[in-house]
């Protein structure tokens, strides 16, 4: 009886592990890509699911996500090398509930810009979202004071920050730590502004010309340094840790 | 005594946003001397939706900034209904850097349906400009009382609402989104807002109850009318009078450090937990 019930619980293990890893390889794509092979490894992977207003149905819709992208809310962050230089990042996923910030992606985002600051390591964040999640409510709003004062903290502190907008990045996302990174890139193409196209038409009564508030159009406005496709990325984020002193450890 | 009738946050909803509530002038001339309104981001605009300038509070200076809405249809469309632009947040960021500088403390009132959504206000870094004023705010080395007097909406409030106290009025709302915007994000269907107003939580005092504001001022009567408006105001009054002097009795770092803390726990028992502490996950490439 004893040797079946540990073959079942190898056999459930093994499951477990086979589906965690395969989930894995869904997330934070881009910071893999970036990513020295075998550098980077996830931290604070395991926030419960937050509903801190009760809102109805909110639990289903977090268990959907979770289904859908393999993590337990919109952001994931870890740690990992660029070339050898160590780097704390951060990976929004818009996969999950539209990568909206609710308590737990601001938690995560001010856990990793302390990280940074303590371990006196650069911050690299790719955001892409639609803005502050509804089911949360004021909590949501609050996030974007929360991680903004974190982001600021840390930029005062020295710590040098790289934001990468990717698509999309807009409302209380853009409107808080996006926008904050002493460096700001953006993937070309990517939809980044405050208010969505649709609000907007629907304010000004007219349709938006082709282009409006995409990555080209915010360079061109001021918002963006560089538009850099993600073939280009590790190498551009390698030169400017570089250019700021980051050595290999 | 009496008790109150129970008012639905849809009707507290329509109460902020009564066209004779009282406006940021108002609460200027109620509660100020000396009122000096100073204007532009010095950037090459002026936005009349906001309202900065400096004034004296029982013989002390203060910088006072203000969404402004009109008390008229012509009024109201030159303050454009009290949504800012990034040119409004970047004078409020200049005149709080200037607070700083003369330290002097900010009071700001939150009175705005959100940020504009319109074109140049895309054009002009709407984002950025926001999320540089909650940034300031986080360690401006000066207090900052924020009250919410009638509605407060999205990132357009809380460009001037990152504080040490922040109060609402008893029928002030403060919310993530207008009603309409979360019915219509939510659930496709705009006209939903009363279902909206009552699961959002944007009362006084069911967001006094999540600790997300620090006090509710009461309207015991009516504050469209001359006598309400005078009993709410003494009320604020004493409460400015009384918090200002402490705040600034305290250690600049302090009340810096202070402030992070407030809002890096502002979920209180609500935050977020983790399951496991400190397991590692490593990918496989």
């Amino acid at each position: 009886m004893n040797m079946f019930s540990n073959k079942r619980q190898v056999l459930l293990a093994y499951r477990k592990l086979r589906t965690k890893n395969k989930m894995l390889s869904m997330t934070g794509r881009r910071l893999r890509f970036v990513s020295d092979a075998g550098t980077f490894s996830e931290m604070y992977g395991d926030f419960k699911f937050n509903n801190p207003l009760e809102f109805p149905e909110y639990e289903e819709k977090l268990e959907e996500g979770y289904k859908n992208s393999g993590s337990n809310d919109a952001a994931l962050v870890g740690r990992g090398k660029i070339n050898g230089i160590d780097f704390i990042g951060v990976e929004l996923n818009k996969g999950f509930m539209m990568g909206s910030m609710g308590t737990v992606v601001g938690e995560k985002v001010t856990l990793a810009c302390e990280l940074a600051d303590s371990l006196n390591l650069p911050l690299i964040i790719f955001s892409a979202s639609g803005g502050a999640r509804m089911q949360e409510g004021m909590f949501s709003l609050m996030q974007m004071a929360k991680t903004s004062a974190a982001v600021e903290k840390f930029k005062e502190n020295g710590g040098l920050y790289i934001s990468v907008l990717t698509h999309p990045t807009t409302g209380g996302v853009s409107a808080s730590f996006a926008t904050l990174g002493d460096i700001i890139l953006a993937e070309p193409n990517a939809l980044i502004g405050f208010a969505g196209p649709r609000v907007i038409e629907q304010t000004i009564k007219q349709k938006l010309p082709a282009g409006f508030q995409r990555s080209e159009f915010q360079k061109d406005h001021g918002l963006v340094d560089k538009i850099v496709p993600l073939e280009e990325m590790k190498e551009t984020l390698y030169k400017i840790l570089k250019l700021h002193g980051c050595k290999e450890l | 005594m009496k008790e109150k009738k129970e008012i639905s946050a849809y009707q507290r909803v329509q109460t902020a946003r009564h066209k004779d509530r009282p406006k940021v002038t108002d609460y200027i001339d109620a509660l100020f001397d000396d009122f000096i309104e100073l204007s532009g981001d010095r950037l090459g605009k002026e936005d009349l939706s906001l309202l900065g300038g400096i004034a004296s509070f029982h013989g002390m200076p203060v910088t006072v900034i203000g969404h402004r809405k009109g008390k008229n249809l012509d009024e109201n469309v030159k303050y454009n209904f009290g949504m800012t632009s990034p040119e409004g947040y970047r004078k409020a960021l200049r005149l709080m850097k200037q607070a700083e500088k003369f330290n002097r403390p900010v009071i700001t009132f939150i009175d705005t349906p959100g940020a504009y959504p319109g074109m140049e206000a895309e054009e002009n870094g709407q984002s950025i400009a926001i999320a540089t004023n909650i940034a300031k705010m986080s360690n401006l080395k000066v207090p900052i009382i924020s009250i919410v007097t009638g509605e407060g909406s999205s990132g357009g409030a809380l460009a001037i609402g990152v504080s040490d106290r922040i109060w609402m009025l008893e029928n002030a709302i403060y919310a993530v989104l207008s009603p309409e915007g979360f019915a219509s994000i939510l659930w496709k269907d705009s006209k939903r807002v009363k279902e909206a107003c009552e699961v959002m939580n944007i009362t006084a005092d069911s967001l006094k109850k999540y600790g997300i504001v620090d006090d509710v001022i009461s309207e015991v009567k009516p504050i469209t009318s001359e006598d309400g408006f005078k009993m709410m105001i003494e009320e604020l009054d004493g409460k400015l009078e009384r918090e200002l002097s402490s705040l600034k009795k305290m250690d600049k770092e302090d009340l810096v450090q202070k402030r992070y803390e407030k809002y890096r726990h502002i979920e209180g028992e609500r935050a977020p937990k983790e399951t496991t502490n400190g397991e590692v996950l490593k990918w496989a490439d």
